[in-house]
Parts: structure tokens; C-alpha cells; sequence
């Protein structure tokens, strides 16, 4: 990268000079100007109501996001020195703060035609997305448990707003308070969590977490840790949205506006994931004996609970949401298992998940009409003979949810499964395969109904379809999870160097500025 | 260990008690009988004029933000400008962010039409 050293960008941050901090945090400066931008020009436009002035908006907001993304190569090969640093300096942000970009690029591309559809095409949607999507990356790239908290805010009071964007549907406005309510319940468990490892490790980061929890020290706060840590655990815990603290998810997910649901069930969840990885399996490592065996069981009753109650599911958006949930239980095994191996695991199959699954929703929009959502499966009936195109990238979605072999889905599961077992996880190994085994015959019923069935009447698919710009995110989500399968291993071995980076530490922390007993 | 907490602990069950005691006095206490003039809502002692569960414009709503926005704006800039010499250009860097961002809010509150009334 030596445009950016051009640039000035120096090889070694050093987080104590506050001047480092604009190349740290170069992505997320972008993105907020970006973000601000389209706010102000949605609104000077606000007065004519022209068609070409409302069309430029998602151009300018895809915009936003690929100027982002070329920021935040600026990342590559950074390495940092400093102790206390706010924000992380790894390929593991790096890697997921693609993640981000990637779901909210295909969010707004799918939201094409759908936002006029519905009568919600507003400006403040493309500015609530770059929001979004800001928070998720200060979130899943904080080194600090409070900057944490601030990207979980960020993060989540535009996810409430958007939620809730079609006001009209009282729907849409029930999951929206719904997820309001709740998740703001959730806010205060992890902001309480953080409040009491603060008192008992004695600071809010996370390199220093991890420090003193792996000197084995008895710091004499067992109890207060553990508490800390399972409210903590509870809030990170409803926004992957793992059972048993998965109740507002399928609600929300059926009531919100598709494109908003894609956000949602990926960006959202890949950044609670990252901040998750970050807090559990690198900055609590030490303290593993405690919280292994609770999220063992997290992952366990996720991964069976979701798959047996998506088969009763009529709703295929709703089936979707059931197989969010059984993501997140897949996804709790990676981070369970081991070091580096299954955080590389944790990292392909988030990038995988992300693109079958926004992919997914996009096929949903595609089949829905002016005020009508169609999501139920009879609706569906007929879509892969009427639609061929529509039904062929379907069903490769559907499939690679499934892990489906020759998609991207099945190597991820692939990869997980081995990280397991070689981390001594076989049991959960056991129960993945088995709960991905349920799986298959609700994904598998879609493709049946799609193509064996027939429609409901004459002509029932002829509206279905999406703009030349969705069509061609659609298309580009479909040979990806192909693609990741054929050429998997190159960005298999792009997320394994990412996870390297997670446990390299910056420097030694000796002149810490907190105490390490608070309170004796 | 805890003995630093013993203080707020009993100061924790006193409270509870406390407030037991209260309600429990005031129901003792009070002459009771709620008569129909006792329960009306009062309204300065004239008759209550309109529907209590009136609903009001959404406009008191964004003038309150727009209140909100500008008094945390006072809160932060006070204490930086009470020490802006010893922040030096680097806290002057940091207010100038935070008021531009904040003048970004303006912008679009205004041209949302939120500072007119009708």
C-alpha cells in the first residue's frame, strides 16, 4: 500500500499521539463525512421532487462505501505500539470492517425499487444505513469495552429507526419498538457488565484485560469478574441473537423492511460477533474455565432449538430469521473452538454468511409487489419455472445456507467442523452436523415448492423482478458463493493471517494508568 | 473484602424500610374515602377544561431535540473553553469536530423545516 505511506501514513502507530489516531481510524472518518453528506444533500434536495435527484442518493451513499473500503486499506500491514489504544489495529478489523461494507452495500443495492415500492424512499435511509454501518465498525473494531458500548449505540439507534421506517404499517412499527425496548434492556446488561470487569480487573481494555487475566494473578474479584462477564454475555448474547435470547428476532426480522432484515441479520450480527470474539475469546481467554461451558450450551440450544422451529415456519422471511439464529449457534462453535484456526473459521463463514444471506433477502424483495410482501411459501410456488433466474439464485442461496456442497455455506461449515474437532469440540461438531442435517429439509422445501409446484394462478410471478442495480448485487452475491467454494482458500488464508493478528500483541502494557485493585 | 460495602448495605435496608414504612403510615393515617370531587383531576381549581389524553403536535417534539442538541453543545463547550490554553490546538481540533458535526445537524434540521412553526 504505498499510496497511503505516500500519503504520510506512517508504518507504526503509536495510539498515545492523538495525531495517529486520524490514520487508525481512517475508514470510519470517511464514512461519518459520508454518511453526513448524503444527509445534507437528500435534504437541500428535498424541494424539487424530481426523479434523477432522489435516483442519485443510493448511487451517492454506494459511493460513501467504496470510498470506505479503499480507506480502509489503509489498513493493511499497520501495526500499532501503543498500551491503550481505543480503537484495535488488526487485520481482524480490517477483515470485518469489509464485512460491514459488503452487507450494507448489498443492502442498499437490494433496497432498489423495493424503498419506492413501499412509499418509504426517503434520504434519511441511505444516511441511516452509512450510520449503521459506522457504528458496526467502531463496535467490531474497539480495543476498549466502552468504545464498545459506543458502537453497539451507534450502531443500534439507527437499526431501531430503520426498523420502524414504514410508519404506516403499524408492522413495521410493532418490531421496531419491539427491538427498541428490548434491545435497549440489552444495552443496560452489557453496560452493567462492563461496570463490574471494570471493578474487578480494574480497566476498560481489553489489552489490559487479557494482560492481567493471563498472569494468572489472583486479582481477588472472582465473583465480581464472573458477573461482569455474564451480563456482558447476555448483551452480546441478544444481539447475535442467540436462544434463548433470540425472542425479538423474529418479530422484528418479519415486520422490519426487507433490505433493512439483510442489515440486519449481517452487518448487525457481524459486528456483535467481532466485538464478541473480541471480548470472550481473546481479552476473557484466561478466564475460559468460567464462560466456556455457558456459551457451549448457548451454541448447543441455538443451533438445535432454531433449525426445529424454522420447519414449522410458512413465512420463508421468517423461516430466514430462524436461520439467522441457527447461524449465530454456528457461528458460537467457531468462536468456541481454539485459537487462531477457528477465528479464521469465525471469519469466512461471517464473510460467507453475509453474502448468501443479503443474497437471500434480495430474492425475497424481488418477489414482493406495490404494498404486498408475498413471503409466504405458496407464494413461491411457480418461481422457479415462471422466474428461471430468480429461482436458479434461490436456490443457491437456499443451498449454501444449507452447506450445500459446491457453495460457499458448505466449506464454511467445513471449516468450522475441522476447527472444532481439532480444538477439542467435537461434541458441538456432533450437534452442528446434525442441526445443519434438520436444516436441509427447510431450505430444500423452498427449491421443492419453487419448482414443483404450480403458481397460484396465471401470471402470479409477472411482477416479480428487481432493477438493473439490485439484479446485478443479486447476481454478484450468486457467483461469490460459488466462487468461495472453487477459489476458497484464498480468502481462507487472507482470514487466517486476519485471526493471527488478534492475538499479537501490541506492547507490553506495564505502565498501565489504572490501578488493578480498585476497591481493597 | 466486601467490608467497604457494609455501609451500603445498610443504608440499602433502610430505604426499604423507610418507604414500607411510608406507605404503611399514610394508609394507617389518612381518613380514606375517595369521593368523586376528591378523585377529578385538579386543575388550579377551576373545572378541567378539554380531554387530558390530548394528543399535541409532533413540532414540541423536535424543538425539544433541537433544545437537547444545543444544550449538551453548552455543557461540552464550557469546560473546554474554561481550560481551551492548557488543550492547546489539539483541543481546539477536537471542539471544531464536535461543532461542525453538530452544525451538519443544524443544517439538515433547518432545512427540514424544523425551526418554522407552521
Amino acid at each position: 500500500m504505498s499510496f497511503f505511506a505516500a500519503l504520510g501514513r506512517p508504518e507504526v502507530l503509536d495510539l498515545a499521539r492523538q495525531t495517529h489516531y486520524f490514520w487508525a481510524l481512517l475508514p470510519e472518518i470517511v464514512l461519518t463525512l459520508g454518511a453526513m453528506l448524503v444527509l445534507i444533500v437528500d435534504v437541500i434536495h428535498k424541494g424539487d421532487r424530481s426523479e434523477p435527484s432522489r435516483g442519485s442518493i443510493p448511487v451517492l451513499t454506494l459511493a460513501v462505501l467504496a470510498a470506505t473500503a479503499l480507506a480502509n486499506t489503509a489498513l493493511f500491514g499497520l501495526r500499532d505500539v501503543s498500551a491503550n489504544g481505543m480503537v484495535a489495529v488488526d487485520g481482524f478489523r480490517t477483515f470485518t470492517n469489509f464485512v460491514y461494507l459488503v452487507a450494507a452495500a448489498l443492502c442498499i443495492a437490494i433496497s432498489m425499487g423495493y424503498l419506492e415500492r413501499r412509499g418509504i424512499m426517503k434520504g434519511e435511509f441511505h444516511a441511516l444505513v452509512l450510520f449503521a454501518t459506522l457504528g458496526m465498525m467502531l463496535m467490531g473494531g474497539s480495543r476498549d469495552l466502552i468504545m464498545t458500548f459506543i458502537g453497539l449505540e451507534v450502531m443500534s439507534v439507527p437499526i431501531y429507526v430503520l426498523v420502524g421506517f414504514d410508519r404506516m404499517d403499524p408492522r413495521s412499527s410493532e418490531a421496531s419498538l419491539k427491538y427498541f425496548l428490548l434491545g435497549a434492556f440489552s444495552s443496560g446488561f452489557f453496560l452493567y457488565g462492563i461496570a463490574l470487569v471494570f471493578g474487578a480487573v480494574g480497566s476498560t481494555n481489553l489489552t489490559y484485560i487479557a494482560e492481567t487475566l493471563g498472569t494468572g494473578t489472583d486479582h481477588g474479584h472472582e465473583r465480581l469478574l464472573m458477573a461482569g462477564m455474564a451480563l456482558t454475555l447476555v448483551g452480546l448474547g441478544f444481539k447475535v441473537a442467540a436462544i434463548p435470547f433470540h425472542m425479538w428476532t423474529p418479530d422484528a426480522y418479519d415486520g422490519a423492511p426487507t433490505p433493512v432484515t439483510a442489515l440486519m441479520s449481517t452487518g448487525v450480527k457481524a459486528a456483535a460477533f467481532a466485538a464478541f470474539v473480541r471480548i470472550f475469546a481473546v481479552a476473557f481467554a484466561d478466564a475460559g474455565a468460567q464462560w466456556v461451558p455457558v456459551v457451549w450450551w448457548l451454541a448447543a440450544v441455538t443451533m438445535v432449538g432454531a433449525n426445529l422451529v424454522a420447519l414449522t415456519q410458512g413465512s420463508v422471511k421468517r423461516m430466514l430469521a430462524y436461520s439467522s439464529i441457527a447461524h449465530a449457534g454456528y457461528l458460537l462453535v467457531a468462536l468456541l473452538s481454539g485459537g487462531d484456526t477457528g477465528k479464521a473459521a469465525f471469519l469466512f463463514y461471517i464473510l460467507a454468511y453475509t453474502v448468501m444471506t443479503a443474497g437471500a433477502f434480495g430474492i425475497v424483495i424481488a418477489n414482493s409487489r406495490d404494498g404486498e410482501e408475498r413471503v409466504t411459501l405458496e407464494d413461491y410456488a411457480g418461481l422457479g419455472l415462471e422466474k428461471p433466474w430468480l429461482g436458479a439464485a434461490f436456490s443457491i442461496f437456499l443451498l449454501s445456507l444449507a452447506g450445500f456442497p459446491l457453495t460457499a455455506g458448505f466449506l464454511g461449515k467445513l471449516y468450522i467442523l475441522r476447527a472444532a474437532v481439532e480444538g477439542g469440540q467435537a461434541q458441538l461438531a456432533v450437534i452442528l452436523v446434525l442441526a445443519s442435517l434438520v436444516s436441509y429439509f427447510y431450505y430444500l422445501r423452498v427449491i421443492v415448492v419453487m419448482y414443483m409446484r404450480p403458481a397460484r394462478s396465471e401470471g402470479w410471478h409477472a411482477g416479480a423482478g428487481l432493477p438493473l442495480a439490485a439484479r446485478t448485487a443479486v447476481l454478484a452475491a450468486c457467483v461469490v458463493v460459488v466462487a468461495m467454494f472453487f477459489a476458497g482458500a484464498v480468502p481462507m488464508r487472507w482470514a487466517e493471517q486476519s485471526a493471527l493478528s488478534l492475538w499479537r500483541q501490541p506492547a507490553p502494557v506495564a505502565a498501565s494508568p489504572a490501578p488493578a485493585s480498585l476497591f481493597r | 473484602m466486601l467490608r467497604p460495602y457494609v455501609p451500603l448495605l445498610v443504608l440499602l435496608a433502610l430505604s426499604v424500610v423507610n418507604a414500607i414504612f411510608m406507605v404503611v403510615l399514610s394508609t394507617v393515617l389518612s381518613p380514606g374515602g375517595a369521593t368523586k370531587v376528591k378523585s377529578a383531576p385538579y386543575e388550579s381549581g377551576m373545572t378541567p377544561l378539554g380531554n387530558p389524553r390530548e394528543r399535541f403536535s409532533v413540532k414540541f417534539y423536535v424543538v425539544a431535540i433541537l433544545f437537547i442538541v444545543f444544550d449538551v453543545e453548552t455543557i461540552f463547550l464550557l469546560p473546554w473553553a474554561v481550560s481551551a490554553r492548557r488543550l492547546g490546538w489539539a483541543g481546539f481540533a477536537a471542539a471544531g469536530i464536535f461543532i461542525f458535526i453538530l452544525t451538519v445537524g443544524l443544517i439538515y434540521e433547518w432545512k427540514k423545516g424544523a425551526l418554522e412553526w407552521d
